[in-house]
């Protein structure tokens, strides 16, 4: 039996998976966008556990609706990388160094 | 009730989302200066949508109770981001077609971008909160890297999508812990929920930091600000005038709702975090913009410590708090307005100006325009009689009502170190020795002018009858 604990357990691995790849990658912008995408899906799996662990429906819609937003957001992300890749003809993470902060 | 379904057209956002698409056709077709027609269309739309919020009734707004909410705060805020994007519109418009920027999208996206800011404004739900930050940020990220052929500009744009998706992620990820215990999306039921207990369980307090953390990235309140000295440098002038003044004003609400309305009863465990946040970003704010030469880092500064201030007043989580805090987000987008219509009308050899150093001698080629940023800065450090120190005074007022006196006087000295790098502009454009004759001009056309001459006429003028806007903002219910 799969309890509503595996799943949670599952969506913090695979998010926090997500974050380390956004900090620990140096050298591929696109790695950065697919460990954005691992962030959303993580959110996913723990909406759609809960919509079923407490009988409610808005969790599923909320999903869908990330779902959306997560294609969107790759879609705007990648045509940033387009322009980013036109200028400086890499995407290596550690060429985004014009703007010191 | 709606008894009409054309009724329907007359809610402000669906006019504005429609509208939008209008403007987006409208610039498609046109063959000569798209992009100017499309600004003064989009800020005809704007304007018309600001009058339906003003008239928009409650009925109008019943049917989506469960996604939005209707109140006297939320109207302010509406209305003052959608102030905030005329004035933004209108003084960047010669700045675009200066650095030959002609893309009529350009207004569109702003439109969508407000059209986000008042959903996250009237949002009363987790759903619609995520959805109208995305509308708003995916718009922005657009925006920033709209100069395609300049490395910096493609540079922010990057940064910010980057920072941005993973704050939002961050925020969805609270999302999901919030909805899973406490079974409803809804603001007023979560907060019914939570009223039987006594203090938060483990899962809810994870789901409130993490959307804390979100929502201060959205704020840009340290240590999540990161990305804005970055992105207010690369993107071009105008977008970052855009940055500076309306998305702000959108955050600020949504963190005062998000706090407010469904965690109402757990100030304790809301209330250290954003304390936290709160004292970092006024004493970042303060210190690091000494050190910056670039006059767009500067502001960057300037706002994170701005920010700061406005979260004591959320802090403090009085009436008088929500008071203070309008006013102050009110002063803070008339001064932005106003030094960012300067901005994009000083050209140094042609260049749109960037270096503090190069205003030396301003004083004596251009005296008014000085005086202008001279009154702005002051203002911006809270020296009376100008707007700045309303917003300030209020804030310390309702910190010491609650008795949060060290917060204030942690706020009063952030508030001294600060006014060292306003005074400093002053100082250079007035004292240092260089010639500006002939180097720097001035060249403003007749609607940013009027835009220039309002904003500074309220700074100026504020004291002289302060009573209307701190009457309407003390009637302001959450």
């Amino acid at each position: 039996m799969i309890a509503l604990e595996h799943y949670l357990f599952l969506g913090a691995i695979i998010f926090t998976l997500g974050v380390l790849g956004i900090f620990l990658n140096k050298k591929n912008l696109i790695i950065i966008l697919m460990s954005i995408e691992l962030i959303l899906l993580s959110v996913n799996i723990n909406f759609i556990a809960f919509s079923a662990y407490i009988n409610d429906i808005s969790g599923q819609i909320f999903a869908m609706l990330t779902l959306t937003v997560a294609a969107a957001e790759a879609a705007i992300g990648l045509a940033i990388l387009v322009v980013f890749f036109r200028n400086l003809g890499s995407i290596e993470v550690n060429k985004i160094n014009q703007l010191k902060g | 009730m709606l008894n009409n379904i054309y009724n329907i057209f007359f809610i402000p956002e669906i006019f504005l989302a429609c509208s939008s698409f209008v403007c987006l056709l409208f610039g498609l077709f046109l063959k000569k200066n798209a992009f100017r027609q499309t600004s003064n269309l989009a800020v005809f739309v704007l304007l018309l949508t600001i009058l339906l919020v003003y008239y928009d009734s409650e009925s109008n707004f019943a049917n989506y109770k469960s996604l939005f909410s209707h109140s006297s705060f939320i109207n302010f805020f509406k209305i003052l981001a959608l102030l905030g994007s005329i004035a933004s519109i209108i003084i960047s418009k010669d700045y675009f077609l200066g650095i030959k920027l002609k893309n009529f999208e350009i207004p569109v996206l702003f439109l969508f971008s407000t059209l986000g800011m008042m959903l996250m404004i009237a949002s009363n739900n987790l759903m619609s909160m995520y959805l109208a930050i995305e509308l708003q940020s995916l718009s922005l990220y657009v925006a920033a890297a709209i100069k395609r052929d300049s490395i910096s500009s493609a540079e922010s744009g990057v940064k910010y999508f980057i920072l941005g998706a993973l704050s939002s992620g961050i925020l969805l990820y609270g999302f999901s812990l919030i909805y899973g215990f406490t079974g409803s999306m809804n603001f007023n039921e979560i907060s019914f929920y939570l009223s039987k207990y006594d203090n938060l369980n483990l899962g809810l307090i994870f789901g409130l930091v993490f959307v804390m953390v979100g929502l201060a990235f959205k704020v840009s309140a340290v240590p999540f600000h990161m990305w804005t000295p970055d992105v207010y440098e690369g993107a071009p002038n105008s977008i970052t005038g855009f940055f500076a003044i309306v998305p702000k004003i959108a955050a600020v609400a949504l963190i005062y709702r998000f706090c407010l309305v469904p965690f109402e009863n757990f100030y304790l465990e809301w209330s250290q975090i954003i304390l936290f946040l709160s004292i970092a970003s006024m004493f970042l704010g303060a210190i690091a913009a000494i050190a910056q030469s670039n006059i767009k880092r500067l502001l960057a500064y300037s706002s994170i410590g701005h920010i700061g201030y406005i979260l004591i007043a959320l802090v403090a989580a009085n009436d008088d708090g929500i008071k203070a805090a309008s006013i102050y987000m009110f002063s803070y987008m008339i001064m932005n307005v106003a030094i960012f219509a300067i901005l994009l009308s000083l050209k140094v050899k042609n260049e749109y100006l960037i270096n503090i150093s190069d205003l030396k001698g301003l004083s004596k080629s251009n005296p008014i325009v000085s005086l202008s940023i001279s009154i702005i800065m002051l203002s911006m450090a809270g020296i009376p009689p100008f707007i700045g120190f309303f917003g300030k005074f209020y804030v310390f007022i309702a910190a010491i009502e609650q008795e949060l006196y060290v917060l204030s006087v942690l706020g009063v000295l952030a508030s001294v170190i600060s006014a060292f790098y306003y005074l400093r502009i002053i100082k250079i454009m007035y004292f240092d020795e260089g010639k500006s004759e002939g180097i720097i001009n001035f060249q403003i056309s007749f609607q940013s002018k009027i835009i220039l001459f309002l904003s500074l006429f309220l700074i100026i003028c504020f004291i002289f009858y302060p009573s209307l806007l701190i009457n309407i903002s003390a009637s302001l219910t959450i």
